[in-house]
C-alpha cells in the first residue's frame, strides 16, 4: 500500500489524513449525542409532528366551513359571534387528543421496533449509550410533544382568528374578544397545561409504556394493558374496591387535585384554569409519587435496552 | 499489544451451552478468521466481545470491559453483525449525519469519498437499496470510522459474488493499514483464505484450533499419495485422510515436508481441508466417546 503515495487518486488523501488525525481526540459531549438520537427519532416517526398538522389542517377546513357557511347564514349577528367564537377550546382539545394517541403508539413501538427490524444491532455499534438512547426516547412524548402541540395549536388558533376577524369586521362586528383567544394570558394557560399535566403528570404512563416496549417480545400493546387490567380485576373481586382503576381513570383525566382542561366554553376554562397554578399542582403528591414511578420505569428500559437483543 | 483476551469464557442459554470456557488471544494489526459449524457458539463470542451479551470468566477488549462499557468501547471498535441490520427506513445521508452527530472518530468526508463510488443518491432509503448496495453503504460508514478493533460477523451472506469479492477487496485496500484488528466469522472460508493472518476454529463453544497462516503453511501439509505408498504414508499418523477421485488425500501434521514429497504431489491445505480434519475428528472422537 506504499506504493500507493505517488499514485494520483491519493494525492487528496493526505491533507483529509492528517486532519482526521488532528480530528480523533474531539470529545462528542453526551448532549450532542441525545439531541442527533432526538432528531433521528423525529427522522423515523414523522408521525409525531405529521398526524397533528393534518388533524390541525383538517380543523381547520371544516373551521372554514363553520365560518363562511354556518357563521353566515345566522341573520342575528350575536349568534354569528357565537358561530366564530366557539371552537377555539375544541381544536386545541383535538390537537392534544392526537399528540396524546401518537405518544402512546410511539412509546409502544419505540424500543420494540428496533428490536424486529434487528436495527438495534447497528445502533449498538456506535457509541451511544443505553440510558441516552432510552432517554431520547422518552423526550418524544414527555418534550417534544408537549412543545409541539403548543406550537400546532397556536398557529391553527392564530389563522382561525384571522379566518373569523376578516367575517366579523365584513359583518361589522369588532373582532376584539377573539384576539382573546390569543392572549399572551391564554396562551401560558395552554404551555403550562401541556408541560405540567401532558409532560410532568403523564410522564409515568409514557415511561410505562416504553417499559414495556423494551421487555415484549411480541404485542407490546397487550403487555401494556393487560396487566393494569389483571391488578383491576384482582382488587375487584378480592377487596370488592376499585382504588387502582379510580387512580388509573384520575391520571389519564390529567389528575383530581388539577383542573383537567375543560370541555365548556372559554369563559368557563378561563375560571377553572385560573385556579390552576403550576404551583399548586407541582406540590401535589400525586404529581410526585408519578415522577418517582416514571423515573423508575425509564431506569427498568434502560436496563432492558443493555440486556435485550433482535427479537 | 493485545486487542482481545479472553479466558475461561462461558455463556449458556438454559441448558445449551454456548461457549463452554473460551480462551483466546488477538493481537493488534492481525486478521483473524472464527471458523466453525453452524452453532458452535461463533456469534455467541463476538456478542460477548462486542458487549451484546453478558458472560461468566474473564473478557478484556482493548482494556475495557465490553457488557459495562459498551457505549465507550465503541468508540474505538466498530461491527457489522449482519447484513441488512442498517434502519430500512434511513436515507442515506441522515446515515451519515447521525454518525457525524454522535461517532468522534467518524471522517464523513471519507464516507462520501466511498460514497462517490456506488450508485445509489443520498436521499435513497435503505429498504430501496440492494441487499449488496446496503453492505456497499454499511462498509463505507465503517470504513470511516477510525477504529482499531473491526468485527465482521457474516458480512458477506446472501451477496452474490461480485459484491463479495468487492467487499473483502475494499476493505483489505482502504481499510486495513496494519494497525487495525478484524476479526471476521464467516462459512465462506474459501473468500477469507488470503486475507486473514490467524485462523481460529470454533466448535461446541471452545477454540479447537488458534494457528497463524504463516505457521499454518509450514506445519500442516497435505499429500495426494500414490496408491502403491498409502500404507507408508499412513504410518506416518495423519491426523485426517479423504478420498478424491479414487486418490488418498492424507493430511499431515508437523512432518517433514521432504519425507512426504516420496509420497506424492505435496501443497498446503485449504481452510476448508483443515477445518473437515479438525472439526470432522472432534465429530469421531464425541461420537466414540458416546459409544
Amino acid at each position: 500500500m506504499n506504493t500507493h503515495s505517488n499514485s494520483i487518486p491519493e494525492s487528496p488523501r493526505e491533507p483529509q489524513t492528517s486532519e482526521s488525525q488532528v480530528k480523533t481526540p474531539v470529545v462528542i459531549p453526551e448532549s450532542r449525542r441525545l439531541y442527533w438520537s432526538v432528531r433521528r427519532e423525529l427522522w423515523e416517526n414523522r408521525s409525531i409532528y405529521m398526524a397533528p398538522l393534518a388533524v390541525a389542517g383538517v380543523t381547520l377546513f371544516g373551521f372554514v366551513i363553520a365560518t363562511l357557511g354556518r357563521a353566515l347564514a345566522m341573520r342575528d349577528l350575536a349568534q354569528r359571534r357565537a358561530v366564530l367564537e366557539e371552537p377555539y377550546t375544541f381544536a386545541a382539545l383535538v390537537i392534544m387528543a392526537t399528540t396524546l394517541i401518537v405518544g402512546i403508539v410511539y412509546c409502544l413501538d419505540a424500543l420494540h421496533g428496533e428490536r424486529r427490524d434487528r436495527s438495534i444491532l447497528f445502533w449498538k455499534s456506535l457509541p451511544v449509550s443505553d440510558l441516552t438512547t432510552v432517554l431520547s426516547k422518552a423526550s418524544i412524548p414527555l418534550v417534544v410533544l408537549p412543545l409541539l402541540t403548543f406550537g400546532i395549536t397556536v398557529a391553527m388558533q392564530t389563522i382561525m382568528v384571522l379566518l373569523s376577524s376578516v367575517v366579523m369586521l365584513a359583518s361589522g362586528l369588532s373582532p376584539a374578544t377573539l384576539w382573546a383567544q390569543l392572549s399572551l394570558y391564554q396562551m401560558s394557560i395552554l404551555l403550562n397545561h401541556l408541560v405540567t399535566v401532558h409532560g410532568l403528570y403523564y410522564a409515568p404512563i409514557y415511561a410505562w409504556l416504553l417499559l414495556v416496549s423494551g421487555w415484549a417480545r411480541r404485542a407490546p400493546f397487550l403487555w401494556a394493558g393487560l396487566p393494569l387490567l389483571a391488578i383491576g380485576v384482582v382488587e375487584k373481586i378480592a377487596f370488592n374496591s376499585s382504588h387502582f382503576a379510580a387512580m388509573l381513570g384520575s391520571r389519564i383525566a390529567g389528575g383530581g387535585e388539577a383542573a383537567p382542561f375543560p370541555m365548556s366554553n372559554s369563559a368557563t376554562m378561563h375560571h377553572e384554569l385560573t385556579l390552576l397554578t403550576v404551583g399548586r399542582f407541582l406540590v401535589s403528591p400525586g404529581m410526585w409519587l408519578g415522577l418517582a414511578l416514571a423515573a423508575a420505569f425509564l431506569a427498568g428500559a434502560v436496563r432492558l435496552r443493555r440486556d435485550q437483543g433482535p427479537i | 499489544m493485545t486487542v482481545i483476551e479472553a479466558r475461561g469464557l462461558r455463556k449458556a442459554f438454559g441448558a445449551t451451552t454456548a461457549l463452554d470456557g473460551v480462551n483466546l488471544r488477538v493481537e493488534e494489526g492481525r486478521i483473524l478468521g472464527l471458523i466453525g459449524p453452524n452453532g458452535a457458539g461463533k456469534t455467541t463470542a463476538l456478542n460477548a466481545i462486542l458487549g451484546l451479551t453478558p458472560y461468566e470468566g474473564k473478557l478484556n477488549v482493548l482494556g475495557r470491559d465490553p457488557w459495562n462499557e459498551r457505549d465507550q468501547l465503541m468508540r474505538d471498535v466498530c461491527f457489522i453483525a449482519d447484513v441488512a441490520v442498517l434502519p430500512r427506513w434511513m436515507q442515506v445521508w441522515q446515515t451519515l449525519d447521525y454518525l457525524a452527530g454522535v461517532h468522534p472518530r467518524f471522517d464523513r468526508v471519507k464516507a462520501e469519498r466511498f460514497l462517490a463510488k456506488t450508485t445509489f443518491n443520498r436521499a435513497t432509503k435503505v429498504r430501496e437499496l440492494s441487499k449488496g448496495m446496503v453492505t456497499q453503504l454499511h462498509l463505507a460508514l465503517v470504513m470511516a470510522i477510525d477504529a482499531r478493533l473491526l468485527v465482521l460477523d457474516e458480512p458477506t451472506l446472501g451477496l452474490d459474488i461480485l459484491y463479495r469479492k468487492q467487499f473483502y477487496d475494499s476493505l483489505l485496500n482502504d481499510y486495513f493499514d496494519g494497525n487495525r484488528t478484524i476479526v471476521v466469522t464467516t462459512h465462506q472460508v474459501e473468500e477469507v483464505e488470503h486475507v486473514l493472518t490467524d485462523l481460529m476454529f470454533i466448535n461446541r463453544g471452545r477454540i479447537v484450533f488458534d494457528c497463524s497462516m504463516e505457521e499454518l503453511e509450514s506445519r500442516y501439509a497435505e499429500v495426494t499419495v500414490h496408491p502403491e505408498q498409502v500404507a507408508a504414508a499412513r504410518a506416518l499418523k495423519p491426523m485426517h485422510e479423504r478420498r478424491v477421485i479414487g486418490r488418498s488425500v492424507l493430511l499431515f501434521d508437523r512432518v517433514d515436508r521432504q519425507q512426504l514429497a516420496g509420497f506424492g504431489e505435496v501443497h498446503t491445505p485449504s481452510i476448508a481441508d483443515l477445518f473437515v480434519a479438525v472439526i470432522g475428528n472432534q465429530a469421531g472422537q464425541a461420537q466414540g466417546v458416546a459409544q
